[in-house]
């Protein structure tokens, strides 16, 4: 399911106010009858995007079964923040096991579920990027490989915040963390190869994979709904703004999401069987200094002195994804 | 039914009797006939309904039983050795959460140096990971253990271990007792669980629990084993009743009411220990057995009752602890406070080594005359150790410990022994 | 307890030979046990396997190291392995192969032996002739009821049955009982020798 194309958004932001659309064009996450599978009262930091994303994500997909639903959480943030002893946030049946083996227990829950007759009842696992593209990494090339019947969704916020902003797989050139400190001839994270969880998801073939930032709300939802109407392993890929580990200012969570899809830093897409089949183009392009600059995790990149160097690979890199992807529409097809 | 039969498939087919929903399973010698066996059970469709996963890790397949356990299925795996220690976070969190998981240990050592033959080193590293650790003498006793066990980790919610002796156990082709499913569906109930993820009525499992009551969650688990010490001998009675035979409990004496000289051990071992203990009490001397069916949780009163009447105790033990010596031995003096009695600790067998029959006589004849070390090592060949010790005394650069023994030793092929 | 050793290689069946000895003194009442040396897994190395035969249940589990009787499936191990380890004079030993003790190079180490239990069979010929591929385990087995007399064919004819489905059991069935009656033919041969 694509997200209905709504012109109708605040000036400057895209943000779409709800209250102006038709009821059936409204989000799930605007509409009364949303799930709060992850309710109010949780310990999460103001304008946390993983709970933001974990709540548009859960609900739609809550929707999209009619409630019949299971999650499993790898340790993380998400799971450190809902489950305080001996409160839990969570209004949906929800386990939570370790750090690595998210993609297996969601195998474990979709084998028993088969064993009963019960696949009317659908299986979400969840975790951060640490969980996912390091330690889980295993384990859910493996749920991949089988075609489990799971969607599992990695909520992306570039580095291991729970345990205080450490270096993950995830972790951008150049970001500061506190073990790619900000200090040295060469301050921040090296410039690696990258790890694309989303790519690596696709060269399983499995039949939904699909990337979504905090952001873009009705196209997130509308992945999930997608998702959760296709049988077999699914990947959704949703980049969160941490405003702890980034270094932003709470209220900047969706505008920085926004940013990264805008400067082709974070590519949107959605691929069926391997192959890319919808992206969601650039609606106004910026360079990806206006991404970094917010961001403290990139300030030694502007001061004491600009390294325009450092700032160049990092627009090459967007550049990339933008040729890649395509994420700008084609000029020649332009009005 | 009585068939000859090797014993992975014999405990395959019990596992089968038991009606597992889930079963997961990665290739690790030597539990890989069983998981094999029930593969094609379940390809074609004799075992039904069930799910077999095969998956990429032993992580991974503790952690499917974990997801499919908390879901409300009677979930079931195998390993060994290294795949024990690689799902060794996995194992602790099950108990850690109470889902009765059942899962059988073809033991194995555990490398470096790697080693694929018997010993108890793999179990024995995962004694205090909260799972009930039952371990079987014959083929037969691996058989019924298993179906005991769902019983038992269903009761009391709680993971049970059922640890067999790789090769030895797992490779023979012996005479069982092969049970009906009407005989196992008589003892072992259906699967209700304690807590179980349904959309009907959602809950948490898994949270974050901190200092305020994380000594009350895992006390629990003790709880739960100090429960089993009464449970397994009712388990074992009922399973009398059902199937006409002795099996599992929380120990097994053998000869050993009027022994001065009483050996105690786990597993196969104990059987070639009874024909040494028959052929030394025919020449006179008063000597029994112990054999440890239960060793989580393990049975202090049953061990002490049964030794305390004994001069002496030989604690035989497939494994090691480096640094201080016996595993078991450790535990069999706890329950021993205050006793006077000799106690020796003898590791053998590590790495498959053969404990035969002419080591024991020995052994427990010296033993008998009080003759022993309190840790000794049966069949060390001590030439080959010392002259390790000299060459690492007489270069920096001595390299590697396996390698030079192995030049040592000389080639060996596959020999009588 | 008779306690009988198998040495062949990986490939030859000679873990299988074991376990459908074992299930031959099944079939008979009696009790057994089969268990391979473990771990070489591999075609062509040398692999051992035991079977234990008694008429109460079997506790011991250590290797058979003194056997009372030897079946040797591939000849090339006799001078690469210490394949007569512990056997006893009046151990029975079958050797696979065309040749003779003497020809093998044998005669001056079995010379105390009791001849009579000590015979070559050509049963990777048998086997090639009756099932078309020369795994000679079955075979084996059939000379080893005549040689032994400690099972009969027919408990050996149905283990094969038991172990094997169709052709396969069927040919391996004719193998095991032409080396019954190639064995059966040389000790009428040698006690004719003797009384004569």
């Amino acid at each position: 399911m694509k997200a209905p194309a709504i012109r109708f958004y605040q000036t400057g932001s895209f943000a779409v106010g709800n209250r102006l659309l038709d009821p059936e064009q409204r989000s799930v996450q605007a509409g009364e009858q949303r799930t709060n599978s992850i309710t109010c009262g949780h310990r999460a930091c103001q304008g946390c995007g993983e709970a933001l994303g974990a709540r548009y994500a859960l609900d739609a997909a809550m929707r999209a079964t009619n409630g019949q639903m299971i999650a499993a959480n790898a340790t993380g943030c998400l799971e450190v923040f809902s489950t305080p002893y001996p409160e839990t946030s969570w209004q949906i049946p929800w386990i939570h096991s370790l750090f690595g083996n998210a993609p297996a227990v969601s195998t474990g829950i979709a084998a028993a579920l088969r064993a009963k007759g019960r696949e009317d009842v659908r299986v979400v696992g969840q975790g951060g990027d640490g969980g996912t593209v390091d330690i889980g990494m295993a384990c859910l090339s493996g749920m991949f490989e089988r075609n489990d019947d799971v969607l599992y969704i990695c909520y992306d916020n570039e580095a291991y915040m729970n345990t205080g902003v450490q270096r993950s797989g995830a972790t951008p050139p150049a970001a500061r963390t506190a073990t790619t400190q900000a200090v040295g001839p060469e301050p921040g994270n090296v410039f690696g190869q990258g790890k694309s969880a989303p790519l690596i998801a696709m060269a399983h073939e499995i039949p939904y994979v699909a990337t979504a930032t905090v952001a873009e709300l009705r196209d997130l939802e509308a992945k999930v709904q997608t998702a959760m109407e296709i049988r077999g392993a699914r990947y959704l890929h949703v980049l969160v703004p941490c405003p702890l580990g980034w270094g932003s200012a709470s209220k900047d969570t969706i505008r920085i999401a926004r940013l990264a899809k805008e400067s082709g830093i974070f590519p949107v897409f959605e691929a069926r069987d391997g192959e890319v089949t919808d992206v969601s183009e650039i609606r106004r392009q910026v360079p990806v200094e206006d991404y970094l600059r917010p961001q403290k995790r990139f300030a030694h990149l502007f001061k004491p002195e600009p390294r325009t160097e450092v700032i160049a690979r990092i627009q090459a890199g967007a550049e990339r994804n933008i040729r890649r992807f395509g994420l700008l529409p084609d000029p020649k097809e332009g009005s | 039914m009585l068939r000859q039969v090797e014993g992975s498939r014999a405990v395959a087919e019990a596992v089968a009797f038991c009606r597992p929903e889930v079963i997961c399973a990665y290739p690790i010698s030597p539990q890989t006939h069983i998981v094999e066996n029930l593969s094609q059970l379940v390809k074609t469709g004799e075992l039904a309904p069930c799910e077999f996963v095969n998956v990429e890790s032993e992580f991974a397949a503790m952690s499917v039983a974990i997801g499919a356990s908390a879901t409300g299925a009677r979930a079931y795996t195998a390993t060994a050795s290294q795949g024990l220690l690689y799902m060794t976070e996995a194992l602790y969190n099950a108990s850690g959460l109470g889902l009765p998981i059942v899962m059988t240990v073809a033991n194995r050592a555990i490398g470096a140096p790697i080693n694929i033959w018997n010993d108890h080193s793999d179990s024995m590293s995962q004694r205090d990971s909260g799972w009930i650790q039952l371990y079987a003498e014959t083929n037969q006793e691996a058989l019924d253990l298993h179906i005991q066990a769902f019983r038992l980790a269903e009761e009391l919610s709680t993971p049970v271990m059922v640890c067999m002796d790789g090769f030895i156990l797992t490779h023979a082709v012996e005479r069982l007792e092969i049970p009906t499913q009407e005989q196992v569906d008589g003892f072992l109930p259906p699967f209700q669980p304690r807590q179980v993820l349904d959309p009907d009525e959602p809950i948490s499992i898994g949270a974050m629990v901190g200092p305020e009551a994380f000594m009350e969650v895992k006390y629990l688990a003790h709880a739960k084993q100090m429960q089993a010490l009464e449970l397994i001998p009712e388990i074992a009675a009922d399973f009398k009743d059902v199937f006409g035979r002795d099996s599992g409990g929380l120990i097994r004496c053998y000869r050993a009411e009027d022994a001065e000289t009483i050996v105690l051990a786990l597993g196969s071992v104990l059987g070639t220990i009874k024909d040494t203990i028959d052929e030394l009490r025919q020449e006179g001397m008063k000597i029994g057995a112990v054999g440890i069916t239960s060793f989580r949780p393990f049975p202090l009163d049953a061990v002490r009752g049964a030794l305390s009447h004994s001069k002496r105790v030989v604690m035989l033990e497939k494994a090691l602890a480096v640094g201080i010596g016996g595993i078991v031995s450790a535990n069999v003096r706890m329950a021993l406070a205050g006793i006077q009695l000799h106690g020796y600790t003898v590791i053998a067998g590590l790495g498959g080594r053969s404990i035969t029959k002419a080591s024991l006589r020995d052994l427990f004849t010296d033993a008998a005359a009080d003759r022993l070390e309190p840790l000794t090592f049966l069949d060390m060949d001590w030439d080959v150790v010392n002259r390790e010790l000299e060459r690492m005394g007489a270069s920096r650069a001595s390299g590697p410990h396996a390698e030079n023994i192995l030049r040592d030793v000389g080639p060996v092929a596959a020999g009588p022994v | 307890m008779f306690e009988v050793r198998i040495h062949g290689r990986g490939g030859q069946g000679v873990v299988t030979a074991a376990e459908m000895l074992a299930l031959a003194a099944f079939d008979e009442g009696r009790y057994a046990q089969a268990f391979p040396s473990f771990g070489s897994e591999r075609m062509g190395a040398p692999v051992v396997s035991f079977c234990r035969i008694d008429d109460r249940e079997i506790r011991l589990r250590e290797p058979v190291m003194e056997p009372d009787a030897l079946i040797v499936q591939d000849p090339t191990l006799l001078h690469q392995v210490d394949v007569f380890g512990g056997c006893k004079p009046d151990g029975f030993i079958l050797i696979n192969t065309a040749r003779t003790f003497d020809e093998l190079g044998l005669g001056g180490f079995v010379k105390d032996f009791r001849h009579e239990r000590l015979l070559t069979v050509p049963a990777s010929d048998l086997a090639r002739e009756h099932t078309g591929r020369p795994v000679a385990n079955a075979a084996l087995l059939g000379g080893f009821a005549a040689l032994s007399g400690l099972i009969s064919l027919d408990a050996v004819v149905s283990a094969i049955r038991e172990r094997f489905n169709g052709n396969v059991a069927e040919g391996n069935v004719a193998a095991a009982m032409a080396a019954y009656a190639w064995v059966a033919d040389e000790l009428r041969e040698l006690n004719s020798v003797a009384s004569g």
